[in-house]
């Protein structure tokens, strides 16, 4: 058994939307999800910790690229939670039974399939599981190159881990697709919702969060254990969660690209390479700090600091300077 | 960044894996690509894995000192924390806090100590040893 639409992404999330959507007919790129469901974002949550560092994502938070999408597409999804894992074992197979591809949200730490060095305890994945032979559950799991296969016991115990964003076994099925076109209107949309995320007048969101941070980086005693394990935190977050490179930053010019050709919106193509480069920033950034961590440059927080706070001064204009270009 | 720019350095802690980073192609398309990863990945990510490895191995340290339970070297070998672990179980943290004590897990009752093993995903007896 295969499955044609596994396509190779950069994130869980957008990966199993544009592809589950594909699946039913839609032909969707990750790219296109990731900008339509205006998942872009800088988020800085110093109250909540992950192994005793303070939470920062380059995205929304998990779930808001599905449901955004769906708002999107009149699309409507079927989410289902569970109370004991038998009872959502039993309703997975019986999904798939009638051949459908079902969506989950699972921890990665208990997958096996996942290389051992990138299984931390994160419990917001999402996967496809589109079959199932004897003990073990087909599954495209997008941010891998290939469908795998994930034994019955494992997958149960990664749905219902606990701990923060517990999936409590959710899965989803595509009930119905509305609107299957990508207007204009609803690329203008997203984009100025993402404008607003990143200009938004909190001190923790968009380019203020990063500024926050930035400010929160200069204070770092640069001879504490502790500054280097988070200023690797920041890279970790920044490169290796799955974000396509530079935070989501390459990800979401791919989008803009893609939409300067289909709703003939020719201005975006000059904000998807502004927005390239500023990647490239981003990268900058994660080296000097990947290099401060590993020793070859003496750690330096407030060289980090003052990256971070040029990074936030041009996407700040970017984002201003797209704001009025859409609206 | 440009195709030619992508990072191919063979990241060990990708397991042999490739990940999907979006880059410029010649004609100037950005297209999705998958990278043998970047040594400031590996960097990162190595560091993250060590430092719960040595929380790991202090603890296995403080086990044989007599200091510490079986427990604790497994909550981090299992990349827990005393809140990761708490969550899991739904056992109080100040609880657990005293199950590290070896002399109160040594008198753990089964149930309790059944719960810690199904969280960390162990059998009961490899709990209560080190590996």
């Amino acid at each position: 058994m295969t499955f044609a639409h596994h396509r190779h992404a950069a994130h869980c999330e957008s990966g199993v939307v544009a592809n589950l959507i594909s699946h039913h007919g839609v032909p969707i790129s990750e790219a296109m999800a990731f900008g339509l469901s205006a998942a872009l974002s800088f988020a800085y949550l110093p109250f909540i910790k992950l192994s005793g560092l303070p939470l920062i994502a380059y995205r929304q938070p998990p779930g808001s690229i599905i449901k955004g999408l769906a708002k999107v597409l009149a699309a409507e999804f079927r989410f289902e939670t569970f109370r004991t894992p038998v009872a959502g074992q039993a309703r997975l197979d019986e999904l798939l039974a009638q051949g459908r591809v079902v969506g989950l949200q699972t921890s990665v730490y208990w997958l096996p399939y996942f290389p051992e060095d990138m299984r931390f305890h994160f419990n917001a994945h999402n996967l496809l599981v589109y079959g199932k032979e004897g003990n073990d559950y087909l599954i495209s799991d997008p941010v891998g190159e290939q469908t795998v296969r994930c034994d019955a016991e494992s997958l149960s115990r990664a749905r219902f881990a606990k701990g923060m964003l517990a999936p409590n076994g959710l899965l989803y099925t595509v009930k119905k697709l509305g609107a299957p076109t990508i207007t204009p209107h609803a690329v203008r949309k997203a984009i100025l919702k993402s404008c607003r995320t990143m200009l938004a007048p909190i001190p923790i969101i968009g380019v203020r969060g990063i500024r926050m941070l930035a400010g929160k980086v200069a204070r770092l005693d640069p001879a504490a254990h502790t500054s280097s394990l988070y200023v690797g935190h920041i890279v970790r977050m920044q490169e290796e969660i799955g974000t396509g490179g530079a935070g989501f930053r390459f990800l979401y010019a791919a989008f803009l690209q893609e939409a300067s050709e289909l709703a003939g919106m020719t201005v975006l193509a000059g904000f998807s390479e502004r927005l390239m480069f500023i990647g490239d920033s981003w990268r900058e950034f994660a080296l000097a700090t990947a290099r401060m961590v590993k020793g070859r440059d003496a750690m330096d927080p407030p060289k980090l600091a003052d990256m971070l706070g040029s990074l936030s001064g041009q996407e700040e204009v970017f984002f201003r300077d797209l704001k009025k270009a859409v609206a | 960044m440009d195709l030619k720019n992508v990072p191919q350095e063979g990241n060990k802690t990708l397991g042999g894996h490739r990940r999907a980073v979006y880059a410029r192609d010649a004609g100037g398309h950005i297209v999705a690509v998958a990278s043998k990863g970047w040594e400031v990945e590996e960097i990162v990510t190595s560091q993250a894995v060590e430092e719960m490895s040595a929380l790991a191995e202090a603890a296995r340290k403080n086990v044989m000192d007599g200091l510490s339970s079986p427990l604790e070297y497994w909550m981090y070998a299992r990349r827990m924390d005393l809140l990761l672990l708490a969550q899991s179980t739904g056992i109080w943290r100040w609880r657990i806090r005293r199950h590290l004590r070896p002399e109160i897990f040594a008198r753990l009752s089964h149930n309790l100590l059944a719960r810690y093993a199904e969280a960390l995903g162990l059998a009961v007896q490899q709990l209560q040893h080190l590996p």
